[in-house]
């Protein structure tokens, strides 16, 4: 009755993701090929792009992993016991606090990247992987709070109360009862500080853009830059940058969805 | 008490890191915009105040608006087209058929893609000599488009690339939120007789309206702070056609050889508090819902 609604929906999610075709299509297309009238399918598809990408990019690759690793750990050590505080230990103060979260989540990137500009300049830590991950790790630390805090929410206090009565303190409790219960908002938190900070272009540019390591954001950049644009390489590497974007889709996509809609509607 | 005192202790390390890392930026930026600041004295420090001249500047510049306005039109139209797309998507996919949980989490694709990747994949789309827009354009006998270096075209076609990004988004909001519309309403709605196109603007669309003002609003939100998406595709241009306040304030710091940290804070401040008075909106909404 519905069989419809089957190749109709294979029909639009096919034009919904062409440009993520037509960039893998130009990824293996020869230079040569490049200024004639383009070609739907790859005719003589080559892997120059990608040997490219091997022999120059491989070090922002490393890079932005670093970077990316980095910002999952420093936002998850600042985000999970805060998360804890205010789902379960609830403070006085924590109403306030939640509404500087959510207004910190507004603040548009490029005021933050000329603001930690003008302090790493000062202090000298321009073109510094940490400082960088420190910068990154702005975008997903107030998104991870909330969303752990949600999910922390739904442990039973009866649980807590019961490990109290045993004598286990809140460091226990938040170790032992309270983490591994919410392990999916500690999964969505992760996953998101990753594609965020895999993905950033701003902090990269004003922060990092002089440094001996770069991501691959800014690989892609000089790249575009370039006076003879080639522009398989430039499809070959944004292909090898989204693979953990792919990555997520396939292995986790419950939490992407679970990320997505936090915050904007409620069960 | 105890556990007061342990509820603060889990929370130090968050608020020192919000001072450190949000409000000590914030007050640089701020700083920055009431002072005369030269690359030297951005270094060694020691800048004049120079109160609000900075600001004067911006808003004497021309430039200033063309950004406001291409802001806005930006915004107006990337949302109105992403939420619309979203939410026929969304309705689209309301009903399950085959196949049609691989399908929508495949249509998230272009949400989760880094940025630069979107924007650089658009940007050779429409090129002028060799994208695969204008080779069709020729196909059905009409002439090519400088979508990207010509002022009458540019911002069309960055809010395009960002249409295309925000889709997802609106999708999988607006389609949770139908899931969240109980199923006798339909049933009570079919028995009356209604048509679907009845349904959906009696029924369906009304009691999805808490939802479409958040996904709206938090749309917004998003739309105001874009800038890798239209300074990678053309930079602001040709000559300001496609800036945006916060691609303008970018370029005002760090796209010229003799970098203007003053006015680019300037900029900055003006779109902040744009933005926060989106944000405060969409916070004020939310709270509403969950009262009621």
């Amino acid at each position: 009755m519905t069989s419809w609604r089957t190749p109709v929906g294979v029909l639009l999610t096919a034009v919904m993701l062409f440009p993520v075709y037509w960039m893998i299509n130009v990824s293996l297309t020869p230079m040569s090929d490049m200024r004639k009238p383009p070609s739907l399918i790859p005719v003589n598809p080559t892997t120059e792009g990608y040997e490219r990408v091997l022999r120059e990019q491989v070090p922002y690759l490393g890079t932005s992993l670093l970077v990316a690793a980095g910002t999952v750990v420093l936002t998850l050590v600042l985000a999970a016991p805060a998360a804890y505080s205010l789902a379960k230990l609830r403070p006085a103060g924590r109403r306030a606090l939640g509404f500087v979260l959510l207004v910190a989540q507004m603040i548009p990137g490029i005021i933050m990247a000329l603001g930690f500009y003008g302090i790493y300049v000062k202090l000298g830590i321009t073109n510094t992987v940490w400082g960088l991950i420190l910068a990154d790790s702005t975008i997903a630390v107030p998104f991870a709070v909330l969303i752990l805090t949600s999910f922390m929410a739904s442990v039973p206090d009866e649980v807590l109360q019961a490990a109290t009565i045993d004598g286990a303190g809140p460091w226990r409790s938040f170790v032992s009862i309270v983490l591994p219960a919410s392990r999916n908002g500690v999964v969505t938190a992760a996953l998101f500080a990753f594609l965020w900070a895999w993905s950033d272009f701003l902090f990269a540019a004003t922060l990092d853009s002089g440094g001996r390591l770069q991501p691959l954001t800014l690989g892609i950049y000089r790249y575009i830059g370039n006076n003879n644009q080639e522009w398989n390489s430039i499809m070959a590497t944004a292909v090898v940058a989204s693979v953990p974007a792919t990555v997520l889709i396939v292995v986790a996509q419950r939490f992407v969805a679970a990320g997505v809609t936090s915050g904007a509607v409620k069960d | 008490m105890r556990s007061r005192l342990a509820g603060w202790a889990f929370l130090v390390p968050l608020v020192a890191y919000l001072a450190v890392c949000y409000a000590y930026p914030l007050f640089t930026n701020v700083d920055l915009s009431i002072r005369g600041y030269t690359v030297r004295s951005f270094v060694s420090g020691g800048a004049p105040l120079v109160g609000f001249a900075n600001y004067a500047t911006v808003f004497g510049d021309p430039t200033f608006r063309t950004a406001l306005l291409n802001t806005v039109l930006f915004t107006v139209i990337s949302l109105f087209f992403q939420y619309t797309i979203g939410l026929a998507a969304a309705l689209f996919f309301a009903r399950g058929f085959r196949l049609s949980a691989t399908l929508r989490a495949l249509f998230l694709v272009p949400w989760l893609l880094p940025l630069i990747v979107s924007a650089s994949t658009w940007a050779w789309l429409l090129n002028s000599e060799s994208g695969l827009v204008n080779a069709a354009l020729k196909v059905v006998g009409l002439g090519p488009v400088n979508w990207l270096t010509s002022p009458e075209w540019s911002l069309v076609s960055v809010t395009i690339a960002n249409i295309w990004i925000g889709i997802p988004f609106n999708l999988v909001v607006l389609y949770s939120g139908l899931q969240n519309i109980s199923r006798d309403v339909y049933e009570a709605s079919a028995l009356d007789g209604a048509s679907g196109w009845q349904t959906f603007w009696h029924v369906t669309f009304p009691l999805l309206r808490p939802v479409s003002a958040i996904t709206l609003l938090l749309g917004l939100v998003y739309t105001l702070k874009v800038f890798d998406v239209i300074w990678i595709m053309t930079k602001g241009g040709p000559s300001g056609s496609s800036t945006t306040l916060a691609t303008w304030s970018y370029e005002l710091g760090f796209g010229n050889v003799l970098p203007r940290f003053g006015p680019s804070a300037a900029v900055g401040n003006v779109l902040i508090l744009i933005a926060v008075v989106a944000g405060l909106l969409y916070i004020r909404v939310q709270r509403r819902q969950e009262l009621s």
